[in-house]
């Protein structure tokens, strides 16, 4: 219930900082437009591994209710893979634009891009990190509670990452400003 | 991970390989000591941590006093000389800040995380580590805050720091960094505390206390939480933007660039309104467990009072923008949010007339802790009256920025806030240290206050009607008026009101020294109680309740003493407080086992407030912050939740204990 809870919070967060984003992303007095520099295909192949990291991350979930260890290892990083991946072609992404002329601080479209994107990289990469401390707690046997459980809420808050993702790409790609 | 914290009923892993603490880390024996200042800095105890944060709070209740003591001396006189313009912003900024952030949510973190359990029938609370973290990330957050008055000056932008007047441009120095770093982290543990309590008052009440048996209080913390849990993370937002702007050069509140000036505000206040409520409603719950103890009678309409209390907490998120009547949004918006905030005034009055009603033909009991809680209804109640005028736009325009507005929120703050929590401290002193408050030295402690209270912030009243400016650091009289709108007299009122409130206070810090020197031991149920928590010892055992209670009414504690006599419908006392916490003893549960101690919460905040001060000074110190954070993190979550048998000094003896802290569900 405490991470329903934090996820609640977490939706404030994000909603405040998309709200940010949906504010500003018009308005460019320097540097390059957004529809200059977004590489729709690109983004989209990286959102998609994001998505099948969910899928994969239901498997290891069930794994563990099963109390399959070896199949959950192998859910868990393949997992922690696909979100490695992702925030990859995030950095990627990052330093293409950068090197078309689109700094954090040239202008209020960039600013708020960088930050709504870069706090769901963080998150990602904390989630990324927990799944593999969670791979390696389980083949230590070092676990601390009830693995099942641990395994779904870690599950719950990588779906939740997920699905802000879902609403980041439809809003800051998709919809042209 | 919170999860280690519940007990695992089905833990075969854990059976097989027991984890003892120094193969989770390899370096350190956890913390075992029962006294000594490791007890206190180590402890997972929510008595511990509840006493804790209300040193703290007391501690910054003085601080914050002595900014407000400068502030009303600079204003006594014309041309004041006591402070500089710069050290005057500082000073009002700072005295806000420390009063919202580090007196009052904290010293309402005090009750909660002390009386919670207790009242709920419980052991602990649901995450004893996180509670901890909690508390060391607001010591955390509050030292950075403080720490700007000694490198190079503080926030001086008010407690809503309205941004671009924040920026790097207007705000050069290094005081808003520290503001903003400070309260980002003192959030981030109000937010985590927030969530274990929610957890623990929907898993962790006793047996058979349904939601609706449950005390007033617990309820209203309950209220608070929710406000908490979903109005820190937009604060977060808006000072991550304006660190992001101040520390890296980001554009948010660059106008230049064409950015939106009400932005800060919009983020600012739908964290900052529901705030108020946070302040505020823990006070009513309080007074709501004090009016009928000392009426001796229940509590008039309990369903009204808890849901008038969750109405307040719903609503209070929409009505954020009356503070913004002055920004020009536009007719729509200012009608929706005015009437938004006329409405609140129903619920809130519906309150106080349950507790008058509660009181109504009561056989009242006139003691310090009712006298504040009477204190509170009749101050309340004038600052809610002006408040309303707030709502009304048309008069907000005229009243913005004025005194008159400080008069208001002091009223509500101070008569409504400050006035519970004493009443607080006088009810439940002798329950937390098992000594009474001198009743005799706590009149003059209320009466001073009251005196002192009106005549502070009473006359703020007419100088703000009158005109003067908040915020403003000199008047001059020249320019002061005539006959009885004279700015000079009323503002000298003030100040010498000021130093009586002082006087009041000093008082309750003497009353505290005297009874903890001299004072009469307190007996099992001075008040003739009616929750749980008098069901025990006072002080309580670590382990709170010898047997967890099994709830059957509203008022449980009560209802064990008293019943109703069949033949003339009145109700009969069958037994004393005494006797039902000797049988308590005398039936106690065989095996009781707490979660405990830790080191990780403190290293985690220590990890925490070097990130912070990094943002200030520079990469390497963020990198080594990150870096405890996240070695701490991993001994967090790898520790047990509860030691083994030979981490304790001397070696326990393995045995059958349960796991249990108290029952779920």
């Amino acid at each position: 219930m405490a991470m329903w809870l934090f996820l609640g919070s977490e939706c404030l967060l994000f909603g405040g900082l998309i709200s940010t984003y949906m504010l500003y992303r018009g308005r460019i007095t320097q540097g390059p437009r957004p529809s200059q520099i977004f590489d729709i295909p690109f983004t989209s192949v990286s959102s998609f591994v994001l998505l099948m990291s969910s899928l994969t991350m239901v498997l290891a979930v069930t794994s563990a209710q099963r109390k399959d260890n070896v199949r959950t290892k192998l859910w868990l990083t393949i997992t922690a893979l696909l979100g490695a991946t992702f925030v990859g072609g995030q950095v990627y992404e990052f330093t293409a634009f950068y090197n078309e002329g689109l700094g954090f601080t040239t202008n209020l479209f960039s600013s708020s891009f960088y930050t709504l994107t870069g706090f769901h990289g963080v998150h990602v990469t904390v989630g990324v990190i927990m799944l593999l401390s969670l791979r390696g707690i389980i083949s230590k046997d070092k676990d601390t509670g009830d693995r099942p459980e641990v395994v779904e809420l870690i599950g719950l808050y990588w779906h939740f990452v997920d699905i802000v993702w879902i609403i980041i790409f439809t809003l800051v790609y998709l919809i042209p400003a | 991970m919170a999860i280690i914290e519940r007990p695992a009923p089905t833990a075969p892993i854990l059976l097989r390989a027991p984890v003892t603490p120094s193969q989770s880390m390899g370096i350190v024996r956890r913390p075992v000591t029962s006294t000594g200042w490791k007890s206190w800095v180590f402890t997972v105890d929510h008595k511990k941590i509840g006493i804790m944060y209300g040193v703290f709070a007391m501690f910054f209740f003085i601080v914050g006093g002595v900014e407000a003591l400068l502030i009303r001396l600079q204003l006594a006189a014309p041309d004041g000389k006591i402070l500089s313009a710069d050290l005057y912003n500082q000073m009002f900024t700072m005295h806000a800040t420390t009063m919202i952030f580090l007196f009052a949510m904290p010293m309402a973190a005090a009750f909660a995380n002390y009386f919670l359990p207790l009242q709920l029938g419980a052991r602990d609370v649901a995450f004893p580590r996180l509670n901890a973290l909690g508390l060391w990330l607001l010591v955390a957050g509050g030292l950075i805050l403080n720490s700007s008055w000694f490198l190079g000056g503080a926030a001086d932008g008010g407690w809503f720091m309205y941004s671009p007047n924040s920026g790097p441009v207007f705000s050069p120095s290094n005081g808003v960094d520290f503001w903003t770093l400070g309260v980002q982290i003192a959030g981030f543990g109000s937010l985590i505390g927030s969530i274990n309590l929610i957890v623990t008052i929907l898993n962790m009440r006793a047996p058979g206390m349904t939601l609706m048996k449950m005390p007033v209080f617990c309820w209203m913390i309950l209220v608070v939480q929710f406000l908490l849990v979903f109005s820190l993370p937009v604060i977060t937002v808006a000072l991550v933007l304006l660190t992001f702007q101040r520390s890296f050069g980001a554009t948010f509140f660059d106008v230049a660039q064409g950015a939106d000036p009400l932005l800060w505000q919009h983020l600012f206040w739908i964290f900052g309104h529901p705030e108020v409520y946070v302040l505020i409603l823990p006070a009513f719950g309080i007074i709501s467990e004090v009016l009928p103890t000392f009426s001796r009678k229940p509590l008039f309409g309990y369903p009204f009072v808890v849901f008038s209390g969750a109405s307040i907490g719903l609503v209070g998120f929409g009505v954020w923008s009356h503070h913004m009547f002055a920004t020009g949004l536009g007719p729509i918006s200012v009608a929706a949010f005015s009437i938004a905030t006329m409405a609140i005034a129903i619920p809130t009055g519906v309150k106080i007339f349950n507790w008058t009603l509660t009181m109504w033909g009561g056989k009242i009991w006139y003691s310090t802790a009712m006298k504040f809680a009477i204190g509170l209804i009749v101050l309340f109640t004038i600052g809610g009256l002006s408040g309303v005028t707030h709502a009304v736009a048309p008069s907000d325009t005229q009243q913005t920025d004025t005194y008159y507005i400080v008069a208001h929120f002091h009223y509500v703050l101070f008569g409504g806030m400050v006035f519970g929590l004493f009443s607080g401290f006088y009810y439940w002193w002798p329950k937390v240290f098992g000594k009474m408050l001198n009743e005799k030295l706590g009149g003059w402690n209320f009466w001073l206050m009251v005196i002192g209270m009106n005549m502070t912030f009473g006359p703020m009243h007419i100088l703000g009607l009158q005109g003067q400016p908040r915020r403003m650091y000199v008047w001059t009289e020249a320019r002061a008026g005539e006959g009885f709108f004279n700015f000079g007299f009323w503002n000298r009122v003030a100040s010498l009101g000021s130093l009586i409130l002082a006087i009041g206070i000093l008082l309750f810090l003497i009353n505290v020294v005297h009874t903890t020197r001299k004072g009469k031991p307190a007996p099992l149920d001075p008040w003739d109680a009616r929750t749980l928590e008098w069901i025990t010892t006072s002080p309580p055992k670590e382990h709170n309740f010898d047997r967890i209670p099994v709830v059957h009414h509203l008022d449980d504690f009560f209802h064990r003493k008293y019943q109703e006599d069949a033949t003339t419908g009145t109700m009969v006392q069958i037994a004393t407080g005494e006797q039902l916490v000797r049988d308590e003893e005398a039936n106690a549960d065989a095996h009781i086992h707490l979660p405990s101690p830790s080191y990780w919460p403190i290293a985690i905040a220590i990890g925490v407030g070097t990130l912070g001060m990094g943002v200030v000074y520079g990469v390497p110190i963020m990198i080594v912050g990150v870096l405890i954070i996240l070695g701490s993190s991993f001994g967090f979550v790898l520790e047990p939740s509860v030691a083994d048998d030979i981490d304790y000094d001397p070696p326990m003896s393995g045995g059958q204990d349960t796991k249990e802290l108290a029952p779920l569900g």
